[in-house]
Protein backbone atom coordinates (compact mmCIF):
# COMPACT_ATOMS: atom_id res chain seq x y z
CA UNK A 1 0.00 0.00 0.00
CA UNK A 2 1.17 3.57 -0.91
CA UNK A 3 2.81 5.95 1.66
CA UNK A 4 1.40 8.91 -0.42
CA UNK A 5 -2.44 9.57 -1.54
CA UNK A 6 -1.90 11.46 -4.69
CA UNK A 7 -5.48 13.49 -6.25
CA UNK A 8 -5.31 12.92 -9.62
CA UNK A 9 -7.78 15.00 -11.94
CA UNK A 10 -10.44 13.29 -14.48
CA UNK A 11 -10.66 15.00 -17.67
CA UNK A 12 -8.29 16.72 -20.08
CA UNK A 13 -5.36 16.17 -17.62
CA UNK A 14 -6.21 12.12 -16.68
CA UNK A 15 -3.99 10.71 -19.43
CA UNK A 16 -0.74 12.27 -18.97
CA UNK A 17 -0.74 12.48 -15.39
CA UNK A 18 -0.92 8.28 -15.62
CA UNK A 19 1.75 8.18 -17.82
CA UNK A 20 3.40 10.50 -15.42
CA UNK A 21 2.80 7.92 -12.81
CA UNK A 22 3.32 4.83 -14.84
CA UNK A 23 7.03 6.27 -15.75
CA UNK A 24 7.75 6.89 -12.09
CA UNK A 25 6.79 3.39 -10.61
CA UNK A 26 3.09 3.99 -9.34
CA UNK A 27 1.03 1.43 -11.21
CA UNK A 28 -2.02 3.00 -12.62
CA UNK A 29 -3.72 0.08 -15.03
CA UNK A 30 -6.27 -0.03 -12.14
CA UNK A 31 -7.22 3.37 -12.64
CA UNK A 32 -7.75 2.81 -16.36
CA UNK A 33 -9.39 -0.11 -16.29
CA UNK A 34 -12.20 1.68 -13.88
CA UNK A 35 -14.13 4.54 -15.26
CA UNK A 36 -16.28 4.59 -11.95
CA UNK A 37 -14.30 4.22 -8.84
CA UNK A 38 -12.74 7.02 -7.15
CA UNK A 39 -10.32 5.63 -4.68
CA UNK A 40 -7.40 3.22 -5.43
CA UNK A 41 -5.68 1.92 -2.27
CA UNK A 42 -2.90 -0.12 -3.80
CA UNK A 43 -1.32 3.04 -5.67
CA UNK A 44 -2.18 5.61 -3.54
CA UNK A 45 -4.46 7.53 -6.56
CA UNK A 46 -7.63 9.04 -5.82
CA UNK A 47 -9.48 10.32 -8.77
CA UNK A 48 -12.18 13.52 -8.62
CA UNK A 49 -12.58 16.93 -10.86
CA UNK A 50 -10.31 19.00 -11.15
CA UNK A 51 -10.61 22.00 -8.99
CA UNK A 52 -11.79 19.61 -6.15
CA UNK A 53 -8.05 18.71 -6.34
CA UNK A 54 -6.96 21.35 -4.24
CA UNK A 55 -9.77 21.20 -1.58
CA UNK A 56 -8.14 17.78 -1.04
CA UNK A 57 -4.94 18.64 -0.84
CA UNK A 58 -5.24 21.54 1.26
CA UNK A 59 -7.31 19.61 3.90
CA UNK A 60 -4.56 16.50 3.81
CA UNK A 61 -7.09 13.97 2.83
CA UNK A 62 -4.04 13.66 -0.29
CA UNK A 63 -0.98 14.08 0.64
CA UNK A 64 -0.12 15.26 -3.38
CA UNK A 65 -2.24 16.05 -6.21
CA UNK A 66 -1.91 17.43 -9.55
CA UNK A 67 -3.73 20.16 -11.19
CA UNK A 68 -4.29 22.81 -13.85
CA UNK A 69 -2.66 25.95 -13.21
CA UNK A 70 -5.95 27.51 -13.84
CA UNK A 71 -7.87 25.91 -10.82
CA UNK A 72 -4.69 27.21 -8.55
CA UNK A 73 -5.25 30.75 -10.22
CA UNK A 74 -8.76 30.34 -9.39
CA UNK A 75 -8.45 29.55 -5.93
CA UNK A 76 -5.16 31.64 -4.44
CA UNK A 77 -6.45 31.35 -0.92
CA UNK A 78 -5.90 27.63 -1.09
CA UNK A 79 -2.63 26.66 1.42
CA UNK A 80 -1.25 23.92 -0.36
CA UNK A 81 2.46 24.47 -1.64
CA UNK A 82 3.18 24.20 -5.73
CA UNK A 83 5.95 21.84 -5.80
CA UNK A 84 6.85 21.33 -9.64
CA UNK A 85 5.40 22.63 -13.27
CA UNK A 86 4.93 19.23 -14.74
CA UNK A 87 4.82 21.31 -18.15
CA UNK A 88 1.79 18.78 -19.91
CA UNK A 89 -1.53 20.25 -20.45
CA UNK A 90 -0.27 23.22 -22.04
CA UNK A 91 -3.12 26.00 -22.15
CA UNK A 92 -3.38 29.38 -22.03
CA UNK A 93 -5.87 31.49 -20.57
CA UNK A 94 -7.16 34.14 -22.97
CA UNK A 95 -9.90 37.35 -23.42
CA UNK A 96 -11.71 36.37 -26.31
CA UNK A 97 -14.66 38.58 -28.54
CA UNK A 98 -16.36 37.96 -31.62
CA UNK A 99 -14.47 38.02 -34.72
CA UNK A 100 -15.02 41.58 -36.07
CA UNK A 101 -15.04 44.87 -34.44
CA UNK A 102 -13.96 44.56 -30.80
CA UNK A 103 -17.32 44.86 -29.11
CA UNK A 104 -15.38 44.54 -25.41
CA UNK A 105 -13.15 47.78 -26.61
CA UNK A 106 -16.25 49.49 -27.97
CA UNK A 107 -18.02 48.77 -24.55
CA UNK A 108 -15.49 50.05 -22.67
CA UNK A 109 -14.92 53.42 -24.62
CA UNK A 110 -18.99 53.86 -24.84
CA UNK A 111 -20.33 52.43 -21.32
CA UNK A 112 -17.13 52.11 -18.89
CA UNK A 113 -17.79 48.71 -18.43
CA UNK A 114 -17.54 45.58 -20.18
CA UNK A 115 -19.58 42.64 -19.38
CA UNK A 116 -17.53 39.62 -19.21
CA UNK A 117 -18.55 35.60 -18.79
CA UNK A 118 -16.34 33.57 -17.60
CA UNK A 119 -15.84 29.90 -15.54
CA UNK A 120 -12.82 31.59 -13.71
CA UNK A 121 -15.09 34.72 -12.18
CA UNK A 122 -11.99 35.29 -9.82
CA UNK A 123 -8.95 35.30 -12.22
CA UNK A 124 -11.26 37.54 -14.69
CA UNK A 125 -12.02 40.20 -12.07
CA UNK A 126 -7.92 40.26 -10.59
CA UNK A 127 -7.49 40.56 -14.34
CA UNK A 128 -9.35 43.54 -14.98
CA UNK A 129 -8.59 44.90 -12.12
CA UNK A 130 -4.90 44.61 -12.66
CA UNK A 131 -5.16 46.38 -16.50
CA UNK A 132 -7.33 49.14 -15.29
CA UNK A 133 -10.25 48.29 -16.61
CA UNK A 134 -14.17 48.10 -15.36
CA UNK A 135 -15.68 45.11 -15.92
CA UNK A 136 -19.02 43.39 -14.91
CA UNK A 137 -18.20 39.40 -14.24
CA UNK A 138 -21.07 36.67 -15.20
CA UNK A 139 -20.13 33.74 -14.06
CA UNK A 140 -21.37 30.15 -16.28
CA UNK A 141 -21.02 26.79 -15.86
CA UNK A 142 -20.35 25.77 -19.03
CA UNK A 143 -19.61 26.86 -23.30
CA UNK A 144 -18.81 29.98 -21.92
CA UNK A 145 -18.33 30.43 -25.83
CA UNK A 146 -22.21 31.02 -25.87
CA UNK A 147 -22.14 34.07 -24.03
CA UNK A 148 -20.95 36.46 -26.59
CA UNK A 149 -22.69 34.95 -29.74
CA UNK A 150 -25.91 35.85 -28.16
CA UNK A 151 -25.11 38.99 -26.43
CA UNK A 152 -25.15 37.60 -22.71
CA UNK A 153 -21.34 39.54 -22.49
CA UNK A 154 -18.92 41.38 -25.07
CA UNK A 155 -16.10 39.05 -24.52
CA UNK A 156 -15.00 35.89 -22.26
CA UNK A 157 -12.14 34.71 -20.03
CA UNK A 158 -11.55 31.17 -20.84
CA UNK A 159 -8.21 28.17 -21.29
CA UNK A 160 -7.66 27.45 -24.71
CA UNK A 161 -5.51 24.71 -25.75
CA UNK A 162 -5.55 25.15 -29.57
CA UNK A 163 -8.30 27.75 -29.93
CA UNK A 164 -10.43 25.61 -31.69
CA UNK A 165 -13.04 25.74 -30.32
CA UNK A 166 -13.34 29.48 -30.08
CA UNK A 167 -12.58 29.54 -33.76
CA UNK A 168 -15.60 27.55 -34.98
CA UNK A 169 -17.45 30.07 -32.56
CA UNK A 170 -16.60 32.71 -34.58
CA UNK A 171 -14.32 34.45 -31.39
CA UNK A 172 -11.01 35.80 -31.55
CA UNK A 173 -8.23 35.74 -29.18
CA UNK A 174 -7.64 39.86 -28.01
CA UNK A 175 -5.32 38.99 -25.17
CA UNK A 176 -3.23 36.46 -23.06
CA UNK A 177 -3.66 36.66 -19.31
CA UNK A 178 -1.68 33.21 -18.60
CA UNK A 179 -0.01 30.10 -19.59
CA UNK A 180 -1.38 27.34 -17.62
CA UNK A 181 0.57 24.00 -16.99
CA UNK A 182 0.03 20.92 -14.41
CA UNK A 183 1.22 21.59 -11.23
CA UNK A 184 1.77 19.09 -8.71
CA UNK A 185 0.37 20.37 -5.27
CA UNK A 186 1.72 19.49 -1.74
CA UNK A 187 -0.61 19.29 1.82
CA UNK A 188 2.13 21.68 3.94
CA UNK A 189 1.87 19.47 6.65
CA UNK A 190 3.10 16.55 4.79
CA UNK A 191 6.08 17.93 2.82
CA UNK A 192 7.34 18.08 6.20
CA UNK A 193 6.14 14.80 7.92
CA UNK A 194 6.68 12.88 4.90
CA UNK A 195 9.44 14.42 3.42
CA UNK A 196 11.64 11.76 2.98
CA UNK A 197 8.16 10.03 0.89
CA UNK A 198 7.88 13.04 -1.03
CA UNK A 199 11.43 14.00 -1.90
CA UNK A 200 11.88 10.36 -3.50
CA UNK A 201 8.48 11.26 -5.66
CA UNK A 202 10.43 14.24 -6.96
CA UNK A 203 13.54 12.61 -7.39
CA UNK A 204 12.16 10.15 -9.66
CA UNK A 205 9.58 12.61 -11.49
CA UNK A 206 13.33 14.87 -12.06
CA UNK A 207 15.19 11.49 -13.29
CA UNK A 208 11.94 10.77 -16.33
CA UNK B 1 -56.07 28.18 10.39
CA UNK B 2 -54.05 31.22 11.67
CA UNK B 3 -52.10 33.62 9.26
CA UNK B 4 -48.61 32.61 10.89
CA UNK B 5 -49.12 28.90 9.91
CA UNK B 6 -49.84 29.53 6.10
CA UNK B 7 -47.66 27.07 3.68
CA UNK B 8 -46.79 30.05 1.61
CA UNK B 9 -45.49 32.48 4.51
CA UNK B 10 -41.45 32.79 4.30
CA UNK B 11 -40.03 30.30 7.09
CA UNK B 12 -39.32 32.13 10.42
CA UNK B 13 -36.28 33.96 10.12
CA UNK B 14 -33.04 31.97 12.20
CA UNK B 15 -30.94 34.73 13.57
CA UNK B 16 -27.76 33.63 11.87
CA UNK B 17 -24.24 34.67 13.73
CA UNK B 18 -21.34 36.43 11.41
CA UNK B 19 -19.46 34.43 9.10
CA UNK B 20 -16.69 32.50 10.71
CA UNK B 21 -18.04 32.84 14.41
CA UNK B 22 -19.91 29.40 16.26
CA UNK B 23 -21.35 28.26 18.96
CA UNK B 24 -19.76 25.64 21.67
CA UNK B 25 -22.24 23.51 23.24
CA UNK B 26 -21.45 21.55 26.45
CA UNK B 27 -19.79 18.15 25.10
CA UNK B 28 -17.50 20.44 23.04
CA UNK B 29 -16.83 22.94 26.01
CA UNK B 30 -16.23 20.41 28.41
CA UNK B 31 -13.27 19.22 26.22
CA UNK B 32 -12.13 22.20 25.35
CA UNK B 33 -12.28 23.38 29.12
CA UNK B 34 -9.94 20.20 29.88
CA UNK B 35 -7.54 20.57 27.38
CA UNK B 36 -7.37 23.95 28.19
CA UNK B 37 -6.91 23.35 32.07
CA UNK B 38 -4.23 21.37 31.39
CA UNK B 39 -2.05 23.59 29.10
CA UNK B 40 -2.47 26.26 31.98
CA UNK B 41 -1.28 24.57 34.43
CA UNK B 42 1.89 23.69 32.53
CA UNK B 43 2.08 27.30 31.73
CA UNK B 44 1.80 28.46 35.45
CA UNK B 45 3.90 25.58 36.71
CA UNK B 46 6.59 27.01 33.73
CA UNK B 47 6.62 30.30 35.82
CA UNK B 48 4.60 31.99 32.84
CA UNK B 49 1.54 33.95 35.14
CA UNK B 50 -1.59 34.33 33.16
CA UNK B 51 -2.25 38.13 31.45
CA UNK B 52 -5.60 39.19 29.98
CA UNK B 53 -5.57 42.21 27.59
CA UNK B 54 -8.42 44.01 26.01
CA UNK B 55 -9.76 42.35 22.88
CA UNK B 56 -10.46 46.21 21.44
CA UNK B 57 -6.91 48.15 21.10
CA UNK B 58 -6.26 51.65 19.46
CA UNK B 59 -5.19 50.57 15.74
CA UNK B 60 -2.41 52.39 15.77
CA UNK B 61 -0.39 49.90 18.40
CA UNK B 62 -1.49 47.19 15.91
CA UNK B 63 -0.13 49.24 13.22
CA UNK B 64 2.76 50.48 15.05
CA UNK B 65 6.77 49.22 14.39
CA UNK B 66 9.52 49.82 12.18
CA UNK B 67 9.09 50.74 8.83
CA UNK B 68 10.68 48.46 6.50
CA UNK B 69 14.77 49.34 6.55
CA UNK B 70 14.65 52.35 9.75
CA UNK B 71 12.76 52.37 13.12
CA UNK B 72 9.88 55.75 11.98
CA UNK B 73 6.70 54.71 13.14
CA UNK B 74 4.70 54.84 9.87
CA UNK B 75 2.74 57.94 9.26
CA UNK B 76 -0.45 58.49 8.38
CA UNK B 77 -2.35 55.92 11.10
CA UNK B 78 -5.32 57.01 9.84
CA UNK B 79 -4.66 55.09 6.40
CA UNK B 80 -3.14 52.32 8.04
CA UNK B 81 -6.18 49.71 6.88
CA UNK B 82 -4.77 50.69 3.22
CA UNK B 83 -1.35 49.01 4.05
CA UNK B 84 -1.15 45.45 1.86
CA UNK B 85 -0.81 42.65 4.79
CA UNK B 86 3.04 42.49 4.10
CA UNK B 87 3.78 46.25 5.87
CA UNK B 88 2.03 45.47 8.94
CA UNK B 89 3.79 43.82 11.77
CA UNK B 90 1.64 40.78 12.81
CA UNK B 91 -1.24 40.10 11.23
CA UNK B 92 -3.44 42.65 9.46
CA UNK B 93 -6.57 43.15 11.95
CA UNK B 94 -9.62 42.21 9.81
CA UNK B 95 -12.54 44.55 12.40
CA UNK B 96 -12.06 48.26 12.70
CA UNK B 97 -14.81 50.44 14.75
CA UNK B 98 -15.00 54.14 15.91
CA UNK B 99 -15.22 54.41 19.80
CA UNK B 100 -17.19 57.80 21.16
CA UNK B 101 -14.27 60.17 20.32
CA UNK B 102 -13.51 59.09 16.64
CA UNK B 103 -10.94 56.68 17.39
CA UNK B 104 -10.25 53.47 15.58
CA UNK B 105 -10.21 50.51 17.34
CA UNK B 106 -9.47 47.19 16.42
CA UNK B 107 -10.25 44.08 17.35
CA UNK B 108 -6.38 42.07 18.20
CA UNK B 109 -5.71 40.00 15.72
CA UNK B 110 -2.79 37.98 17.59
CA UNK B 111 -1.76 38.50 21.41
CA UNK B 112 2.16 39.60 21.44
CA UNK B 113 1.28 42.59 20.06
CA UNK B 114 -1.09 43.57 23.19
CA UNK B 115 1.92 42.05 25.79
CA UNK B 116 4.42 44.01 23.98
CA UNK B 117 2.42 46.80 24.60
CA UNK B 118 1.68 45.89 28.24
CA UNK B 119 5.32 44.96 28.52
CA UNK B 120 6.49 48.44 27.70
CA UNK B 121 3.53 50.16 29.60
CA UNK B 122 3.02 48.15 32.89
CA UNK B 123 6.35 46.94 33.11
CA UNK B 124 9.12 49.78 32.09
CA UNK B 125 11.99 49.22 34.44
CA UNK B 126 10.81 45.64 35.40
CA UNK B 127 14.19 43.47 35.55
CA UNK B 128 14.03 41.07 32.78
CA UNK B 129 13.27 37.88 31.51
CA UNK B 130 9.37 38.14 32.05
CA UNK B 131 7.01 35.56 31.91
CA UNK B 132 3.94 35.92 30.55
CA UNK B 133 0.90 33.48 29.58
CA UNK B 134 -2.22 34.01 27.83
CA UNK B 135 -5.73 31.74 27.03
CA UNK B 136 -7.23 34.73 24.75
CA UNK B 137 -9.43 35.35 21.14
CA UNK B 138 -7.98 36.59 18.40
CA UNK B 139 -9.84 37.70 15.54
CA UNK B 140 -8.52 37.05 11.73
CA UNK B 141 -10.18 37.86 8.26
CA UNK B 142 -9.51 34.79 7.41
CA UNK B 143 -11.96 32.27 5.03
CA UNK B 144 -14.13 30.70 6.71
CA UNK B 145 -14.00 26.31 7.04
CA UNK B 146 -12.74 23.48 9.40
CA UNK B 147 -10.30 24.66 12.13
CA UNK B 148 -10.32 28.47 10.30
CA UNK B 149 -12.65 30.60 12.62
CA UNK B 150 -12.28 34.54 12.12
CA UNK B 151 -12.48 34.39 16.48
CA UNK B 152 -10.33 31.98 17.44
CA UNK B 153 -8.75 31.26 20.80
CA UNK B 154 -5.24 31.12 21.78
CA UNK B 155 -3.05 29.68 24.43
CA UNK B 156 0.40 30.57 24.15
CA UNK B 157 3.20 32.24 26.08
CA UNK B 158 5.56 35.33 25.90
CA UNK B 159 9.17 35.24 27.19
CA UNK B 160 10.28 38.75 26.89
CA UNK B 161 14.10 39.45 27.95
CA UNK B 162 15.36 36.02 27.28
CA UNK B 163 17.63 35.80 24.11
CA UNK B 164 18.57 32.86 21.48
CA UNK B 165 19.56 30.29 21.93
CA UNK B 166 18.42 29.92 25.64
CA UNK B 167 15.17 31.59 25.27
CA UNK B 168 14.19 29.77 22.23
CA UNK B 169 15.22 26.52 23.53
CA UNK B 170 12.81 27.57 26.96
CA UNK B 171 9.92 28.21 24.74
CA UNK B 172 10.40 25.29 22.89
CA UNK B 173 10.60 22.73 26.21
CA UNK B 174 7.23 24.64 27.44
CA UNK B 175 5.63 24.00 24.06
CA UNK B 176 6.03 20.16 24.18
CA UNK B 177 5.08 20.10 27.85
CA UNK B 178 1.74 21.74 27.05
CA UNK B 179 1.21 19.67 23.90
CA UNK B 180 2.12 16.33 25.95
CA UNK B 181 -0.52 18.03 28.72
CA UNK B 182 -3.17 18.69 25.70
CA UNK B 183 -3.10 14.80 25.49
CA UNK B 184 -1.10 15.04 21.83
CA UNK B 185 0.87 12.10 20.95
CA UNK B 186 2.33 12.16 17.36
CA UNK B 187 3.15 16.08 16.80
CA UNK B 188 5.94 16.89 15.64
CA UNK B 189 7.73 20.97 15.86
CA UNK B 190 9.22 22.23 12.66
CA UNK B 191 12.48 24.47 13.62
CA UNK B 192 13.30 27.25 10.71
CA UNK B 193 15.16 30.43 11.07
CA UNK B 194 13.17 33.91 9.89
CA UNK B 195 16.96 35.81 8.77
CA UNK B 196 18.02 32.25 7.39
CA UNK B 197 16.73 33.09 3.87
CA UNK B 198 17.21 36.70 3.98
CA UNK B 199 20.62 35.64 4.71
CA UNK B 200 21.51 34.04 1.98
CA UNK B 201 19.86 36.07 -0.71
CA UNK B 202 21.98 39.01 0.79
CA UNK B 203 25.26 36.94 0.96
CA UNK B 204 24.50 35.81 -3.28
CA UNK B 205 23.87 39.93 -3.71
CA UNK B 206 19.92 39.38 -4.80
CA UNK B 207 18.83 43.04 -5.26
CA UNK B 208 16.79 44.31 -2.45
CA UNK B 209 13.71 44.79 -4.51
CA UNK B 210 13.57 41.78 -5.69
CA UNK B 211 14.10 39.93 -2.34
CA UNK B 212 10.30 40.74 -0.93
CA UNK B 213 9.11 38.94 -3.87
CA UNK B 214 10.93 36.02 -3.37
CA UNK B 215 9.80 35.77 0.01
CA UNK B 216 6.59 36.34 -0.55
CA UNK B 217 6.94 33.14 -3.30
CA UNK B 218 8.58 31.07 -0.34
CA UNK B 219 5.91 32.13 2.33
CA UNK B 220 2.88 30.61 0.20
CA UNK B 221 4.87 27.50 -0.79
CA UNK B 222 4.81 28.78 -4.54
CA UNK B 223 7.75 26.58 -5.69
CA UNK B 224 7.50 27.06 -8.99
CA UNK B 225 6.86 30.70 -8.52
CA UNK B 226 10.09 30.79 -6.73
CA UNK B 227 11.77 28.87 -9.38
CA UNK B 228 10.95 31.50 -11.98
CA UNK B 229 12.03 34.45 -9.42
CA UNK B 230 15.23 32.81 -9.13
CA UNK B 231 16.18 32.42 -12.90
CA UNK B 232 15.38 35.85 -13.02
CA UNK B 233 18.34 37.04 -11.14
CA UNK B 234 20.37 35.74 -13.44
CA UNK B 235 22.80 34.58 -10.65
CA UNK B 236 25.76 32.08 -11.77
CA UNK B 237 24.43 28.54 -11.12
CA UNK B 238 25.69 26.93 -7.80
CA UNK B 239 24.14 30.29 -6.33
CA UNK B 240 20.85 29.65 -7.53
CA UNK B 241 21.04 25.90 -6.89
CA UNK B 242 21.78 27.08 -3.08
CA UNK B 243 18.26 29.11 -3.26
CA UNK B 244 16.31 26.76 -4.90
CA UNK B 245 17.87 23.60 -2.53
CA UNK B 246 17.81 25.34 0.67
CA UNK B 247 13.93 25.45 0.93
CA UNK B 248 13.39 22.49 0.46
CA UNK B 249 15.66 20.76 3.12
CA UNK B 250 13.93 19.81 6.04
CA UNK B 251 13.98 16.52 8.26
CA UNK B 252 16.11 15.48 11.80
CA UNK B 253 19.24 16.36 12.71
CA UNK B 254 21.79 14.81 9.88
CA UNK B 255 20.09 17.59 7.25
CA UNK B 256 22.35 20.14 8.94
CA UNK B 257 25.45 17.82 8.28
CA UNK B 258 28.11 18.81 5.72
CA UNK B 259 26.33 22.47 5.51
CA UNK B 260 29.26 24.96 5.44
CA UNK B 261 29.79 28.62 4.15
CA UNK B 262 27.26 31.12 4.38
CA UNK B 263 24.61 28.37 4.69
CA UNK B 264 26.91 26.65 7.86
CA UNK B 265 26.91 29.67 9.30
CA UNK B 266 22.69 30.43 9.02
CA UNK B 267 22.44 27.18 10.29
CA UNK B 268 24.54 27.63 13.28
CA UNK B 269 21.52 29.13 15.39
CA UNK B 270 19.27 26.62 14.96
CA UNK B 271 22.21 24.15 16.27
CA UNK B 272 22.65 25.81 19.53
CA UNK B 273 18.68 25.82 19.96
CA UNK B 274 18.83 22.14 19.42
CA UNK B 275 21.57 21.70 21.26
CA UNK B 276 19.94 22.88 24.57
CA UNK B 277 16.25 21.09 24.59
CA UNK B 278 15.80 18.67 26.72
CA UNK B 279 15.80 14.72 24.57
CA UNK B 280 12.31 14.12 24.43
CA UNK B 281 11.26 17.71 23.03
CA UNK B 282 14.61 17.47 20.59
CA UNK B 283 13.42 14.33 19.35
CA UNK B 284 10.32 16.23 18.43
CA UNK B 285 12.17 18.91 15.73
CA UNK B 286 12.23 18.65 12.23
CA UNK B 287 14.73 20.79 10.93
CA UNK B 288 13.24 23.10 8.24
CA UNK B 289 15.28 25.49 6.16
CA UNK B 290 12.22 26.41 4.13
CA UNK B 291 10.05 27.55 6.93
CA UNK B 292 8.96 31.15 6.82
CA UNK B 293 6.39 32.26 9.02
CA UNK B 294 4.85 35.04 7.26
CA UNK B 295 3.78 37.32 10.30
CA UNK B 296 6.49 40.53 9.72
CA UNK B 297 7.61 40.73 13.22
CA UNK B 298 10.03 37.36 13.24
CA UNK B 299 13.71 37.90 13.53
CA UNK B 300 15.50 34.58 14.38
CA UNK B 301 14.19 31.31 14.95
CA UNK B 302 10.55 30.33 13.96
CA UNK B 303 8.62 27.10 14.53
CA UNK B 304 5.10 24.77 13.84
CA UNK B 305 3.41 22.14 15.41
CA UNK B 306 2.71 19.79 13.22
CA UNK B 307 0.32 16.18 13.86
CA UNK B 308 0.08 13.90 10.93
CA UNK B 309 -4.11 13.31 12.21
CA UNK B 310 -4.61 16.93 10.98
CA UNK B 311 -3.47 18.84 7.64
CA UNK B 312 -2.83 22.12 8.90
CA UNK B 313 -0.50 23.58 11.34
CA UNK B 314 -2.01 23.94 15.15
CA UNK B 315 0.09 26.46 16.43
CA UNK B 316 3.56 28.00 15.86
CA UNK B 317 5.44 30.77 16.86
CA UNK B 318 9.56 32.48 17.15
CA UNK B 319 11.42 35.00 18.04
CA UNK B 320 10.55 38.66 17.55
CA UNK B 321 13.62 41.06 18.80
CA UNK B 322 13.05 43.53 17.82
CA UNK B 323 9.33 44.18 18.31
CA UNK B 324 9.36 45.84 21.81
CA UNK B 325 11.66 48.50 20.92
CA UNK B 326 8.74 49.94 18.78
CA UNK B 327 7.02 49.65 21.72
CA UNK B 328 9.82 51.55 23.94
CA UNK B 329 11.83 48.98 25.68
CA UNK B 330 14.41 47.13 23.45
CA UNK B 331 14.16 43.70 24.85
CA UNK B 332 14.98 40.50 22.77
CA UNK B 333 11.72 38.16 22.92
CA UNK B 334 10.54 34.54 22.10
CA UNK B 335 6.89 33.18 22.09
CA UNK B 336 4.00 30.58 20.93
CA UNK B 337 0.37 30.32 20.31
CA UNK B 338 -1.42 26.99 20.17
CA UNK B 339 -4.59 27.34 17.94
CA UNK B 340 -6.91 26.01 20.88
CA UNK B 341 -9.53 24.77 18.46
CA UNK B 342 -6.86 22.84 16.13
CA UNK B 343 -5.57 21.21 18.94
CA UNK B 344 -8.95 19.78 19.59
CA UNK B 345 -9.11 18.51 16.19
CA UNK B 346 -6.16 16.98 16.07
CA UNK B 347 -6.35 15.26 19.54
CA UNK B 348 -9.78 14.02 18.50
CA UNK B 349 -8.12 12.96 14.68
CA UNK B 350 -4.82 11.19 16.98
CA UNK B 351 -7.76 9.11 19.02
CA UNK B 352 -9.71 7.89 16.30
CA UNK B 353 -6.61 6.78 13.68
CA UNK B 354 -6.45 8.72 10.50
CA UNK B 355 -10.20 10.73 11.01
CA UNK B 356 -12.73 9.29 8.04
CA UNK B 357 -9.43 8.28 6.16
CA UNK B 358 -9.13 4.10 5.50
CA UNK B 359 -6.85 2.88 7.81
CA UNK B 360 -3.09 1.83 6.10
Amino acid sequence: MSELRIAVPRGTLLFETLELLDRIGIDTREVRENERKLLFEDSGIVTMRPSDVPTYVEAGAAELGVTGRDVLMEQPEREVYELVDLGYGHCRMVLATAAGEDLAAEALRRLGVVRIATKYPRVAARYFLQTGRQAEIVEVKGSVELAPLTGLAEGIVDLTATGTTLRENGLVIREEIAVCTARLIANPVAHKLKAAAIDRLLERLDAV
Amino acid sequence: MSASHRADEPAPAVDRIPSGTRDVLPDEMRELRAMTDRVREVFERHGYGEVYTPALEYEGTFARAAGPGGDVPWPGQSTAWRRPASAWPGARPAYRMFDEQGNVLVLRSDMTIPIARLVATRYPQAEPPLRFSYLAHAYRGVRPQRGQSREFLQAGVELIGAPAPGGTAEALNVLCAALGAAGLRTYRVGLGDASLYPALLEAVGAPIERRERILSELVEGNFVGLEGEIAELQLPDKDAELLLRVPRIRGGPEVLEGLSGALGDAVGGMRDVHALLAPEVAERIIFDLGLVRSLGYYTGAVFQVYDPAYGVPIGGGGRYDELLRSFGRHLPAVGFALHVERLHIALTGEERGRGPRIPR
